[in-house]
């Protein structure tokens, strides 16, 4: 072995991605290439000027002790939403040109079938575990803790470390960019086709290492959110008092705890077949890729409704508040989440109906697969009963709840459809299941984290988001999702096979066209949202929300300011009844100074997190490259900064109860003097965050 | 430990409570933890149950596994979760940091004990032709037995963290939380091996 070797291990010259074009100049090579290298120059130069501008504005140490080692979860939600956003960016862009490669796909297109690969699986692997996991995983941060009224999540470093190892690995998959080539085996990389035989290079071990950094980092996080529901909830905050967003993120975290080790067995087992030459999916010698579907669908069907239960939240906070009314059926939506979150370890085989199982196995899990339609629907009619003469405003989130129970609905509808295995047999692998599940996964889970953007940005930073273009970038989802996945059926039912790179049927091509038609749009929503928040931020004096209830809602997170100080809550509120906010509006209670003050303990700035993020990150990206010195200091480096940590003790800060009482005093004082608005006048300037209370108290007779 | 009986150890259930117990929040966040880590384990012995018969021609439980060898390794760990067990009575009855620390020394020696054994008998299966890359059988044996004998050294290398803690701190809440939680994680250890011994050794040799 040669000393480059021991130094570089695989990575070599060729691992660049314009070698090839440089190396055999054909046409085909320098499109692909110039294409792979532009994105590799965007995130070397997106990395760059981020870096620059930082160290311009001399910013480093006030992200080093306000962001990167902060431990307060409404920072760490922050942090991880920033994240879901950048990476929203980098698949959405590859989404756009996997649908141009297709609309001018008769007859081959311009991309290669190896890049187009790498594409899908860049896109599947991104959407679900960098861009939807963190997006909820930061909501519920933001938002959980405030509902049930605490201080901080359970285990507040621990927090930071899910966010670190989480960002790791996003970076490893945007590393891919630029040193070597992703995966070309989708996002659920199955074997034996991922395994060494056939996908020799280095594209499925940067799929393993990033996607099983997420899986570790997802389950701590589930643990701590389950522990931080059932230990720290407010005083009198019973499980039926909580509101519908607390539980679904309970079934969330519960399903996390349960659902990311199969994942992690399948990812770690698959790396063994192929460093150490194991044996378990192998072609050969007594392997079975059986055991990765079953392991990697154990995991990949509650994952869904891991993604989904939060949205379904977002939603049941959302429309009673721009209803003016009470959640309807409040007990039945906490039984549908529980229901939804046990039938969905019931069902995995339906991802494989045709690997194989009798009609026998098939059929159970057909009429399994079913059954969650029924809980899901009653959660629709819950939502519609809610909006049932009550007070509407068609606010940003109020217009993504509505195109997505228009939209969820036939979503729903065709996932019936594919739940009867005979059926399944037919149109298995084919653009009808993709136009499936992105209809579940973009009016179900992505409308709802972007109306949780919505709904909850004024309670994090302030100020509210511009109205106008908020509305813009929904109806561009909205459309934009109609005219990109409607298709789809269409030329799933015409055969067209999923992961397509070209074909030689002309009919698929008017259908094809309109659906790149479609990302078009949802590309103009993206940059939409962009615009948004530049000008938000702009006008952020004019919107500002200082009372902290903008929206006259009902759970607890809107009876603090906005944004909230670091203790969240100057004295823990004591619940009597569910919507605890609501009703201490409507009995007068809600401002009123507290008698009592007491010192706040918080837990102190820790850079465990980040020190984990960069040994992760340096260890997997060794492992992917074989560098094994690199892993090696990396390991070295994780064992010794958590036995670091052991040693801390000094780790809890002290806030004095006069400085609690100082602030919380000047804040009603503001709350005091802003002009309370009424509900028709939420999206004018004038709505400073109080609500009319006198228009509440009507409401409730 | 508290006298609060409405505050019960596992799910706070109870709308009376005016704090957070962080001895007790700690301690049910390390259950949920082994809870995951149970599935980790599960779901591994079903991969080594599907594959027991996928031997590939190669060599099979009755000509890899030494009982006499897997019976000390039996005695040693379950002997060790008797000294942590004592270990802990300490801590509880405030026996003294000496005595909690000559324990756990004795526990990490079995452990050790233990995990010399185990590696002896991976030697064993690799010189018999039973290496991982064999076949099915053996990648899955490697995956399962091994898994637990990195969750044993990760335990001692816990313990000589605790012990380091200890000299340092003496039993402050910190130790005695660290302690209680590496208590969970040793003896979970053994009912693990106490699947492993009856599923893979017995139900191997049987």
């Amino acid at each position: 072995m040669s000393l480059t070797h021991v130094i570089f291990g695989r990575l070599a010259l060729h691992s660049l991605p314009f070698w090839s074009a440089l190396q055999h100049p054909t046409l085909a090579n320098i499109v692909n290439d110039t294409i792979a290298s532009g994105a590799a120059g965007l995130v070397v130069v997106g990395a760059a000027v981020t870096v620059g501008l930082i160290t311009y504005f001399g910013k480093w140490r006030y992200l080093w002790t306000e962001w990167l080692t902060s431990v307060d979860h409404k920072r760490i939600g922050i942090m991880y939403i920033v994240l879901a956003f950048v990476m929203l960016a980098r698949a959405l862009i590859e989404a756009v040109l996997m649908r141009t490669q297709q609309a001018f796909g008769l007859g081959g297109g311009f991309l290669s079938p190896e890049h187009f690969g790498e594409l899908f699986s860049t896109h599947g692997t991104i959407m679900i575990f960098f861009m939807a996991m963190p997006f909820l995983i930061g909501l519920i941060n933001v938002v959980m803790p405030l509902q049930i009224g605490t201080r901080d999540v359970s285990f507040p470093v621990m927090n930071s470390v899910s966010l670190g190892l989480t960002a790791a690995g996003a970076t490893l998959v945007m590393i891919s960019l630029v040193v070597g080539k992703f995966s070309t085996g989708g996002w659920s990389g199955y074997p034996p086709y991922t395994e060494i035989t056939f996908s020799p290079g280095v594209g499925p071990d940067y799929w393993i290492w990033a996607v099983s950094l997420s899986g570790i980092g997802t389950m701590m996080t589930g643990i701590n959110f389950a522990v931080t529901i059932y230990k720290r909830r407010a005083p009198g905050m019973t499980l039926m008092r909580m509101p519908l967003f607390t539980w679904t993120a309970l079934c969330t975290s519960v399903l996390m705890i349960f659902a990311m080790p199969p994942l992690t067995v399948a990812t770690v087992l698959l790396a063994l077949d192929r460093y150490l030459g194991f044996h378990f999916f192998t072609n050969a010698l007594g392997g079975n890729m059986m055991n990765y579907a079953n392991l990697f669908w154990l995991f990949g069907h509650p994952e869904v409704y891991i993604l989904i239960l939060p949205a379904f939240g977002v939603y049941s906070e959302v429309i009673p508040a721009f209803s003016g009314k009470v959640l309807y059926g409040y007990t039945s939506l906490v039984l549908a989440t529980m229901a939804i979150a046990l039938l969905s370890f019931a069902v995995w085989l339906h991802h494989f109906f045709t690997m194989g199982q009798t009609a026998g196995v098939n059929a159970t899990f057909g009429i399994a697969t079913m059954l969650i339609g029924i809980p899901t629907g009653v959660k629709i009619y819950d939502w519609m009963m809610t909006m049932f003469r009550g007070r509407i405003r068609f606010t940003v989130p109020m217009v993504y709840s509505l195109g997505f129970m228009m939209l969820f609905v036939v979503g729903g509808l065709s996932g019936i459809i594919l739940a009867n295995p005979s059926i399944d047999y037919q149109v298995h692998n084919t653009l009808f299941l993709v136009a499936h599940f992105h209809n579940m996964l973009i009016p179900g889970l992505l409308f709802g984290m972007l109306a949780g953007y919505h709904y909850w940005f004024p309670k994090a930073f302030g100020f509210r988001l511009n109205e106008r273009w908020g509305l813009a970038s929904a109806l561009c989802w909205i459309f934009g999702f109609m005219f990109a996945f409607f298709p789809l059926y269409a030329l799933g039912l015409l055969g067209f096979p999923r992961r397509t790179v070209a074909f030689y049927n002309p009919i698929y091509v008017p259908y094809l066209a309109v659906a790149e038609f479609g990302a078009l749009i949802i590309l103009a929503a993206l940059g939409c949202l962009v615009v948004q928040l530049v000008v938000s931020v702009r006008q952020r004096e004019q919107n500002r929300v200082p009372g902290g209830d903008p929206w006259n809602a009902s759970a607890l997170e809107w009876s603090i300011a906005a944004p909230p100080p670091d203790y969240n809550f100057a004295v823990l509120p004591e619940v009597t009844a569910r919507d605890a906010f609501m009703v201490a509006k409507e009995h007068g209670t809600a401002y009123l100074p507290p008698e009592r003050f007491t010192d706040i303990e918080l837990p102190r700035n820790s850079p465990l997190g980040m020190i984990l993020c960069v040994t992760a990150a340096f260890a997997t990206f060794g492992l992917v490259w074989h560098i094994w010195w690199m892993v090696g200091l990396a390991m070295l480096a994780t064992i010794a900064a958590v036995i670091w940590h052991g040693f801390v003790r000094d780790y809890e800060r002290v806030i004095p109860a006069d400085k609690v009482r100082a602030d919380h005093l000047r804040w009603l004082q503001t709350v005091g003097a802003i002009h309370p608005i009424s509900r028709g006048e939420e999206l004018a300037q004038e709505n400073a965050g109080l609500a009319d209370l006198h228009e509440t108290a009507e409401a409730a007779e | 430990m508290n006298g609060d009986t409405l505050d019960n150890p596992g799910f706070r259930l109870s709308a009376i409570h005016h704090h957070v117990d962080r001895e007790d929040e700690v301690r049910f966040g390390f259950w949920v933890f082994l809870m995951s880590d149970a599935i980790i384990f599960g779901l591994i012995f079903a991969t080594y149950a599907t594959m027991i018969g996928a031997t590939a021609g190669g060599p099979g439980p009755k000509k890899l596994f030494d009982i006499g060898s897997v019976a000390i390794e039996t005695g040693a760990l379950l002997l060790s979760s008797f000294t942590f067990g004592m270990a802990s009575l300490a801590l509880l009855y405030r026996s003294g940091r000496g005595v909690v620390i000559a324990w756990l020394v004795v526990t990490l020696l079995l452990g050790l004990v233990f995990l010399g054994f185990e590696v002896h008998d991976f030697l064993t299966m690799f010189a018999l032709g039973g290496s991982p890359d064999r076949s099915g059988f053996t990648s899955a044996f490697f995956a399962l037995v091994p898994l637990h004998g990195l969750h044993v050294t990760t335990g001692c290398i816990w313990m000589v963290v605790l012990i380091g803690q200890m000299l340092r701190y003496g039993t402050d809440e910190d130790v005695r939380l660290g302690v209680q939680r590496l208590a969970l994680f040793w003896h979970f250890l053994d009912i693990v091996w106490i699947a492993i011994f009856s599923l893979v050794y017995l139900g191997g040799l049987a």
